[in-house]
């Protein structure tokens, strides 16, 4: 029977007073050690990154010998023209995907509402498998319909009497197929989101329109997207906050990581990639990547600053 | 315009017409969906022949199992390719699961002091992050784990996202539950283990679907840090084959029992073969447990 439990505790001040504190906190802290331990590793000490750009980083002097050269690693990344054509890439295409996305999302939710259980259960596994297989199967599929000489669309044009399309070669036709591929992969998954919001909206809502003589659309207008309207903002929002990471798995993999084609293929992750791996050139790779994580972070705090204007229960923090 | 409201019995016509509709388009999306994954099984079924003169098809011309067949013969680089991937993938999700629970559990802890400073600690991972440089030094250099196992364990063993889901779920066990375990004398590792985690059974199987489905899929770690042939997972072996066709004629290929040692062409329908064999069981057996998924990405959404 533990002794010290009294009503009137003194509050040990000071050092002495936190250090007490910790150690009566340390079987919890000891439990989240692993997480704290690997989080500092994997995600904290990476932080250095930021400080990378700004040195000439060379593998045998290592980190802290290698040289300081302040913004050179900057203005070599932005006087090429592979950075912003890989910005606006990236930009532009997650504009698309966040946008029309949801918007296609929430219509496949609403059309899965007005159906029975039995259906929703069937059409929603069908739609949602090609979210389990990779971006690397998802090339595979994409190859079998677009190789230039075996795929399905060339085998078709020749059948119909028309040239057969270079795909692998052209990058014009990549915002179109990129688009698909990704909503191809992504749309079962995000209307399921959606899907489970509607679901959750009281019932009597409905009824009580129903019998007010309010059709579909009314219905639909008025009660289920406003009910419905924190998930897709806070969905809105997380994406947004994104806007400067593309998937990586889709950028390298369905365009089969070929250079014709990165005037419209190449986004920032792949160009750090790229600049890494297949170059070697750390500075410019590392220069990106700080550009990368830094807009990145102000666009989070941004779109969460804009949304707290307009309805601040719907923030992140 | 018949408007009998009975208990949803008697539709409109204008109703039906709109659910006819909905019916038709969600044929259409499932059978595009179903047709992408018929097309690969479809043509791994098919001859070479019949590839080059047909192309890849859904229905093959001619049913043939040549190309399953030259695979399993020398099976030993896919065979490797699953040991790898199913150990990583049992040990990332075993380890994953444990570290995000317990990290989650300990700030969801309402007495807990630190709560706030460990909440911020990981939720900010989630909004800045170093970024691929740096990682990649600290993993190839520092840590010196190039074209070892670890790399392909450690980097994505803790995701703030699946701290944040497990963390919304502890908060919703009664405090009371607790503070009676601690009365009794427990400590705060027992209580964990004996009295939390048996009831959050579900959050805990969804979270380790998660973990599952990102490792068994990862191809990403593979790409940039592993070149060795032994620890090639399974999806990486199908980038290797998916892009290189020059890497297709080679002894590599050969080895993967991808090409007939003494022919010229690689076989096209072995390529597809493969692919069938790296990813069917995946999206076999994944559906099964679809509903875990589901509530996890709406607690997720809900509680983000």
């Amino acid at each position: 029977m533990k002794s010290s439990v009294s009503v009137t505790k003194k509050e040990k001040k000071g050092i002495r007073g936190e250090w007490s504190r910790f150690v009566k906190n340390f079987p919890l802290t000891f439990l989240a050690l692993p997480g704290i331990i690997v989080l500092f590793i994997f995600n904290y000490i990476p932080l250095y990154g930021l400080i990378l750009p700004f040195k000439n980083y060379r593998f045998n002097l290592g980190f802290w010998n290698s040289p300081w050269v302040g913004f050179t690693n900057f203005k070599f990344l932005f006087t090429g023209q592979t950075i912003l054509n890989a910005t606006r890439n990236t930009v532009v295409y997650n504009l698309i995907f966040i946008f029309l996305g949801t918007a296609l999302s929430i219509l496949l939710a609403l059309m899965l509402f007005e159906l029975k259980k039995r259906s929703v259960k069937v059409y929603q596994t069908i739609i949602f498998l090609p979210y389990f297989v990779s971006w690397v199967v998802a090339a595979f599929i994409f190859r079998a319909l677009l190789d230039m000489d075996y795929g399905i669309l060339n085998k078709f044009l020749v059948a119909i009497g028309k040239e057969p399309v270079m795909w692998y070669n052209d990058p014009k036709y990549w915002p179109i197929i990129l688009i698909l591929a990704n909503f191809w992969k992504g749309l079962g998954y995000s209307s399921v989101i959606y899907y489970a919001s509607l679901m959750g909206i009281n019932k009597e809502y409905f009824e009580a329109a129903k019998i007010d003589g309010a059709g579909k659309f009314v219905q639909i207008w008025y009660i289920s997207v406003p009910l419905i309207k924190p998930i897709i903002i806070i969905t809105i929002l997380l994406n947004v906050g994104r806007i400067f990471y593309g998937d990586f798995g889709l950028f390298y993999n369905v365009p089969l990581n070929s250079s014709l084609l990165l005037s419209t293929t190449d986004v920032i992750d792949t160009f750090v990639y790229r600049s890494l791996i297949d170059l070697g050139d750390i500075g410019m790779a590392s220069a990106a990547g700080f550009y990368q994580s830094v807009v990145g972070f102000i666009l989070v705090i941004l779109s969460n600053y804009i949304v707290k204007k307009i309805d601040s229960e719907y923030v992140l923090f | 315009m018949a408007k009998i409201i009975k208990t949803g019995e008697v539709k409109s016509t204008s109703e039906k017409l709109t659910n006819f509709f909905i019916h038709i388009s969600f044929i259409i999306i499932c059978a595009v969906c179903l047709c992408s994954f018929l097309l690969i099984v479809g043509s791994s079924l098919k001859t070479q022949q019949d590839i080059m003169n047909f192309g890849y098809s859904i229905i093959p011309q001619h049913f043939s199992l040549e190309a399953y067949k030259m695979i399993l013969k020398n099976p030993e680089m896919l065979l490797n390719s699953y040991v790898v991937t199913i150990i990583t993938t049992v040990i990332g999700s075993a380890a994953g699961v444990w570290i995000v629970a317990s990290f989650a559990y300990v700030v969801s802890r309402k007495t807990y002091r630190y709560k706030t400073v460990l909440s911020f600690y990981v939720f900010f991972t989630m909004l800045f992050n170093g970024g691929l440089v740096p990682s990649y030094i600290l993993i190839v250099k520092w840590l010196g784990l190039k074209d070892n196992i670890l790399a392909l364990i450690l980097p994505m063993l803790v995701n703030a996202w699946y701290v944040l889901i497990m963390k919304g779920f502890f908060q919703s066990i009664p405090e009371s539950l607790i503070e009676s375990a601690k009365i009794d004398g427990a400590s705060e590792m027992y209580t964990f283990v004996k009295i939390v985690i048996p009831i959050s059974k579900p959050a805990i199987a969804s979270i380790a679907l998660f973990y599952v489905l990102g490792y068994w899929n990862d191809w990403w770690l593979s790409l940039i840090y592993i070149e060795s042939d032994n620890l090639m997972k399974l999806q990486y072996m199908l980038i290797k084959i998916l892009k290189n066709i020059e890497y297709l004629n080679s002894v590599e290929a050969m080895k993967m029992g991808m090409v007939k040692a003494g022919t010229e062409a690689p076989t096209l329908s072995a390529r597809m073969a493969m692919c069938v064999l790296a990813a069917g069981p995946v999206l076999v057996i994944f559906p099964f447990f679809q509903k875990y998924f589901v509530k996890g990405i709406t607690v997720g959404a809900v509680k983000g």
